[in-house]
């Protein structure tokens, strides 16, 4: 049996079935969830994956926070479920506490679409295992409310425990504070993103590289191995 | 049927770029004098029944978990007396 890895469906979520692709193209199973399940089918880890969730109409990820199945998914993520979050994920992540500052809209006001630039920061999360610290990648990204911000003593506590998992190089695309990409929580299982690694798995579509299936390999490995 | 009106804006240190396009449009306009504008968000709830001490509260946890994310925004409730007023 390989590891059940979940990726969620809200209404408005738009890379549900490239998020699966690129879990089975890691070799794990994807399993489709809705958001009103309030059960998470026994998986062994969950993707919150891009788009608009709800219409994103009260802020980017707020109404998504308080669907069924994040009920169990908040539970369950305390408790050490590894979940990833990937843009509007990120946003539900962070409206739902499991990681801490928040998503606003970018500071050039543009939907802002382009191959971006990334440091991995930290690559001993549940979903980087198979990065190395400092490895710089190409993934795309692509949205209206990537700007992180929280305030300065979070983020100095961020820095400190090496939470900062990814920052963007060379151009900061939204006006993130301290160039963050992407956090993870202090355990280390619960980790979001702007930019999208499940565009990027197939060397014919994207960026032309497979810098995102990492991303996927690494928390497959970590399942198989626990 | 009474109307709490809840307001929500960004915290004074957050970056509000909605509003300082506003801003920057405002001398074309013929509006001088005006060196800031920040934009938030007014939300309207119409409440069945009395709108008590009990109710406020209720409305004040509603505004703090979901109206606002107190992680970028402050908010205020108070009552509509405008709308208080017309009955």
């Amino acid at each position: 049996m390989t590891a059940r890895i979940g990726v969620v469906t809200f209404p408005g979520s738009l890379d549900d079935q490239d998020t699966r692709r690129a879990i089975r193209l890691a070799g794990a199973e994807p399993v489709a969830l809705w958001h009103k399940d309030k059960d998470l089918k026994q998986v062994d880890a969950v993707v919150l994956c891009g788009g608009f969730s709800y219409g994103d109409y009260l802020r980017a990820g707020a109404i998504a926070r308080f669907s069924p199945v994040m009920e169990s998914l908040i539970e369950q993520a305390k408790a050490g479920l590894p979940v990833l979050g990937i843009c509007n994920g990120f946003q539900i992540l962070t409206e739902a506490h499991l990681l801490p500052g928040a998503m606003l809209g970018n500071d050039h006001l543009h939907f802002i679409c382009r191959d971006q630039k990334l440091r991995v920061e930290n690559a001993e999360t549940a979903w980087t295992g198979d990065y190395r610290a400092g490895q710089e990648i190409h993934i795309p990204l692509k949205n209206m409310d990537g700007r992180y911000v929280a305030d300065a003593y979070t983020l100095d506590e961020l820095e400190a425990e090496g939470r900062v998992a990814f920052r963007y190089v060379d151009f900061n695309p939204n006006g993130s504070l301290r160039d963050i990409a992407g956090i993870t929580n202090e355990a280390g299982n619960v980790v979001g993103l702007m930019p999208h690694p499940e565009h990027a798995v197939e060397p014919l579509v994207g960026t032309g590289r497979t810098d995102g299936l990492p991303f996927f390999t690494s928390i497959l490995k970590k399942l198989v191995n626990a | 049927m009474a109307r709490v009106v809840v307001d929500v804006m960004l915290k004074p240190e957050i970056l509000d770029p909605q509003g300082q396009a506003v801003q920057r449009a405002l001398p074309r306009l013929g509006f001088e004098g005006i060196s800031d504008v920040r934009q938030g968000k007014r939300f309207e709830l119409e409440v069945d029944g009395p709108v008590d001490e009990a109710a406020l509260t209720r409305i004040r946890d509603l505004a703090e978990s979901f109206l606002a994310n107190t992680v970028i925004e402050d908010f205020t409730v108070r009552v509509d007396e405008v709308a208080e007023a017309a009955k």
